[in-house]
């Protein structure tokens, strides 16, 4: 067991965990932030999606050791103040079904945005094909994402 | 069958208290529904009861609760149905709460399965609603010493002639000291007034889920909770041999070691399969601990099966006469002096659930009771399973619902809820156990794998004089009586004995087949093996007959008419409806091809290279056809656009249910495009996403269309229709463009 002081959602926060603990379970077990989710544990359906320093990160297999100085942002952190455009246009697209993968899904659109704020059919498959939707909203999701990005924009 | 009788009644404050929350002021009032179970009955369980189902509460400041009592894993069902009664009352949907249920027989049927909450619960909240707005405007009425014909409630409040204004928190209390109307005093709304049903609105949990605070499965926080995992055996029904848990102890975190008793094989569906347990003070620990777990296993009697082979196995029994399910004329007889002929043979193999969110469960046990919290479509019987399993009386285990990750069948079985509270007695904590993406891929209760012949006999003119459907597959019931080793005649309705087609000649059969895993329902269940055969076959036919495939569905149905299946075959099962409540209507099926047809522009002409196909089929009562366009590029299926046509009856959340279509459309893709469970000497060969594919984005259709039929027939369910006519839709647009017949799941191009 090894003592980290990491930066989530703007505040610098101590850990008492095993080196190699994946990202995804500090926030959930260490720092009780449950908006992160648990789906494969390999980095293959985007659920435990998180930033790090703005680039998204698949917190499931991101060891504590490596997330240093970098910052980490989580659902809970991009509306804590105010909606974000990437959330109201969610929310005006009626995407979720049962919306455990929503998360992630979010946590990737906006780092898409962030990149390329007039994202193109291409560029959204590409950024968003890393997260699986069991429910199967892709077509809102595709929705979604050029409203908020409209938003953005305007 | 069901009974929908509602009886309502005013409920004491003091039971409401102990079962709620919430502060029970002014109004209060319960319904009792009579419904038989259907998955009860399919258990042997004990029969029909009285119980009220759904509680409703309106306190003096105004503020509505209502309580739901079916689980919420993404249909929107938590809103839907509070909506329905919200509309009848007459309120301000601001002002509406809506309280999860607790698992309790009190509250009728809550097992949200077999797309049946709407279409079970539709008319008990209509009346419910209608009836506290009667006595809302009688409160009224007798404030204002008129006679309650000149009161009438709108949005929160009642009015009267004179213009006078008394809102639902003002009139709560006063409402509560009246007694309960009679059914005859009850006046339902006239459709056309309904505010809610039939209009959009967003489901309420909406924004916890947006950011990030609503509360899944493992989401609840529990003092002094630890994390544990299982390992459970490879094969089902095998059994732990011998172990050493050393290496496991000696991860830091690891807190203890201890096995779990399996059943054996054939398996109880709330039964844990069995294992080495970990607990440790977090998931990482937990998951090193498992890791370091040396174990040795008796495999089983299930050592040997081999899915693939067995699936051949199975085509044997469908390549001859098999036990009648079935029987018009002779179709064995007609095919022998067919003019013309089509035989095409079928093969799917098992498809595992995956919802994004695997099972997994909180328990925590504590002088002999147990508070449970889990993601479950079925608390009830997660109730009595738990206590059953603990020596528990029922009165003694909790289940909170949370939010559902997904369901899709996986989460009735209250296996892995069973599993939490066992480890959370035995080790003294509360638990939490989770389910990694492996242990739920590997040890799921698995779509059944399926062999399907069918013969198609023409006639000298062109006709289909004769058909012949031979479905093999293992009985869900298979998985837990041995004995079962034909379909179920709900197993068999899905699609095979309830062909609407209009032919002289018909034979359903089917041959033994028995689970070597565990088999289980997935949405849409047996329907969706055999739409894809029988949506490909016709478009055979089509072909062989040289017409139009849609013109082909609509010659062989014939003239509308409703078909008294009853009468055709005696294992005939019409989703636990009578025929004459909900018939088989051939008019209905008719128009949801002809929509299609319309809305797809069917006919046109179509880009080079992408191909247009058509299937359409009645499940768990709703009519769907689908027409999907589709074409292949780079060695790969690529869908611009799919189309529904649907007439489920009323719809009561149109939204909702176009969502419904644009993700069955999705679920559909991952079946007929990706994804395949292979069993090889008893155990799962897949593990996770990279091995056991869905669809992702890219690999989904771009577009999905949906008409609602208007409707004002009785409401019917829309969380599995949408599946069964993706698949053949989509091959048959396949076979456009490549030449190619599919008759295997997934499909290679």
């Amino acid at each position: 067991m090894s003592k980290y002081s990491i930066s989530v959602n703007g505040q610098s926060v101590e850990v008492d965990a095993l080196d190699d603990t994946p990202l995804l379970w500090i926030l959930r077990d260490n720092l009780e932030m449950t908006g992160t989710k648990f789906g494969c544990g390999k980095a293959l359906c985007g659920a435990c999606t998180v930033h790090l320093d703005n680039v998204p990160v698949r917190s499931c297999s991101l060891p504590l050791s490596a997330v240093g100085d970098q910052k980490v942002t989580t659902i809970e952190g991009v509306g804590a103040q105010k909606l974000h455009p990437v959330q109201e246009a969610w929310m005006a697209e009626d995407v979720p079904q049962c919306g455990y993968c929503q998360s992630g899904q979010i946590m990737s659109a906006i780092a898409l945005l962030n990149e390329k704020p007039n994202p193109t059919d291409e560029d959204i498959d590409e950024a968003m094909s890393g997260n699986i939707c069991r429910c199967g909203t892709y077509v809102r999701i595709r929705k979604a994402i050029q409203r908020a990005s409209k938003s953005i924009n305007s | 069958m069901k009974d929908k009788e509602a009886k309502i009644f005013k409920i004491d404050r003091r039971t409401f208290l102990k079962t709620t929350s919430i502060s029970a002021t002014g109004l209060l009032l319960g319904i009792q529904v009579s419904c038989t179970s259907t998955s009860k009955k399919l258990r042997g369980d004990a029969s029909a009861n009285f119980s009220p189902s759904v509680y409703l509460n309106i306190n003096g400041s105004g503020e509505v609760t209502i309580i739901a009592h079916r689980s919420e894993m993404g249909t929107g069902i938590r809103t839907s149905l509070p909506l329905v009664l919200a509309d009848e009352l007459e309120v301000d949907w601001k002002q509406v709460k809506v309280e999860q249920a607790v698992g309790d027989a009190k509250y009728g049927d809550q097992n949200t399965d077999g797309s049946y909450s709407v279409r079970m619960f539709y008319p008990v909240m209509r009346k419910a609603g209608a009836m506290a707005r009667r006595m809302l405007e009688q409160a009224a009425a007798n404030e204002w010493k008129v006679d309650v014909s000149q009161c009438k409630a709108k949005n929160h409040e009642v009015t009267n002639a004179n213009g006078d204004v008394l809102g639902y928190g003002y009139l709560a209390d006063k409402a509560a000291q009246l007694e309960v109307p009679t059914e005859e005093e009850i006046v339902l709304k006239d459709p056309k007034d309904f505010k809610f049903i039939g209009k959009k609105t967003s489901i309420v949990d909406l924004e916890d889920i947006v950011t990030g605070k609503a509360v899944f499965g493992l989401d609840t926080k529990v003092t002094g909770a630890k994390v544990a995992l299982v390992k459970r055996p490879p094969v089902a029904g095998g059994k732990l041999k011998s172990f050493n848990s050393d290496a496991a102890l000696n991860v830091p975190g690891v807190l203890k070691v201890f096995t779990l008793e399996g059943s054996g094989f054939p398996v109880q569906f709330h039964q844990p399969l069995g294992g080495v347990v970990v607990v440790a003070e977090n998931t990482w620990s937990a998951m090193k601990g498992r890791d370091a777990l040396d174990i040795q296993w008796d495999h089983g009697v299930n050592a040997k099966y081999n899915s693939v082979a067995y699936v051949e196995t199975m085509m044997g029994g469908a390549t001859k006469a098999g036990k009648a399910r079935r029987t018009q004329g002779s179709a064995s007889g007609d095919l022998a002096k067919a003019k013309g002929k089509v035989v095409a043979e079928y093969r799917v193999h098992h498809l595992s659930h995956a919802p994004m969110e695997t099972p997994c469960a909180i328990a925590a046990f504590k002088d002999g009771k147990v508070e449970i919290w889990a993601p479950t479509q079925e608390p009830q019987w997660a109730r009595a399973a738990v206590g059953g399993a603990l020596g528990l009386e029922e009165a003694n285990v909790t289940v909170n619902v949370t939010l559902l990750g997904g369901g899709f069948g996986r989460k009735s079985k209250p296996d892995y809820v069973v599993e939490a509270a066992l480890i959370s007695k035995e080790s003294g904590f509360p638990i939490k156990l989770l389910w990694t993406r492996e242990d739920d891929i590997q040890h799921d209760f698995y779509h059944a794998n399926c062999a399907q012949q069918i013969s198609v006999g023409l006639d000298d003119n062109n006709k289909v004089s004769s058909w012949q459907h031979r479905s093999v597959f293992p009985s869900i019931s298979s998985t837990g009586n041995s004995s079962a080793t034909h379909p179920s005649n709900p197993e068999i309705s899905q699609g095979v004995v309830d062909f609407p087609y209009d032919i002289a000649n018909v034979s359903c059969e089917t041959n033994e087949a028995y689970a070597q895993i565990r088999v289980g329902w997935l949405r849409s269940v047996a329907n969706i093996n055999h739409a894809f055969a029988i949506g490909c076959t016709l478009d055979e036919v089509a072909e062989k007959r040289g017409v139009d495939p849609a013109q082909n569905l609509l010659d062989l149905l014939g003239e509308k008419r409703n078909i008294d299946f009853a009468a055709l075959s005696d294992d005939f099962w019409n989703y636990e409806e009578k025929l004459e409540e909900y018939p088989w209507d051939t008019g209905r099926f008719i128009n949801v091809i002809e929509e299609v047809k319309r809305i797809s522009g069917w006919g046109k002409e179509m880009p080079a290279g992408t191909g247009i196909g058509i299937a359409a089929h009645r499940s768990f009562l709703t009519y769907v056809a689908c027409v999907v366009e589709a074409k292949v590029e780079n060695g790969k299926v690529v869908i611009p656009k799919v189309y529904y046509a649907v007439d489920c009856g009323v719809g009561v959340n149109p939204e909702r249910i176009k969502a419904q279509f644009e993700g069955g459309a999705v679920f559909g893709t991952s079946i007929a495009t990706k994804s395949k469970i292979t069993v090889k000497n008893g155990a799962v060969e897949q593990s996770n996403f990279d091995t056991y594919e869905v669809a992702r984005m890219m690999d989904s259709p771009k577009e999905t269309e949906v008409l609602i039929v208007q409707s004002n027939e009785k409401p019917t369910g829309v969380g599995e229709p949408p599946v069964p006519p993706f698949t053949p839709a989509l091959c048959n647009a396949l076979y456009k463009v490549t030449g190619k017949r599919i008759r295997t799941l997934p499909i290679t191009v």
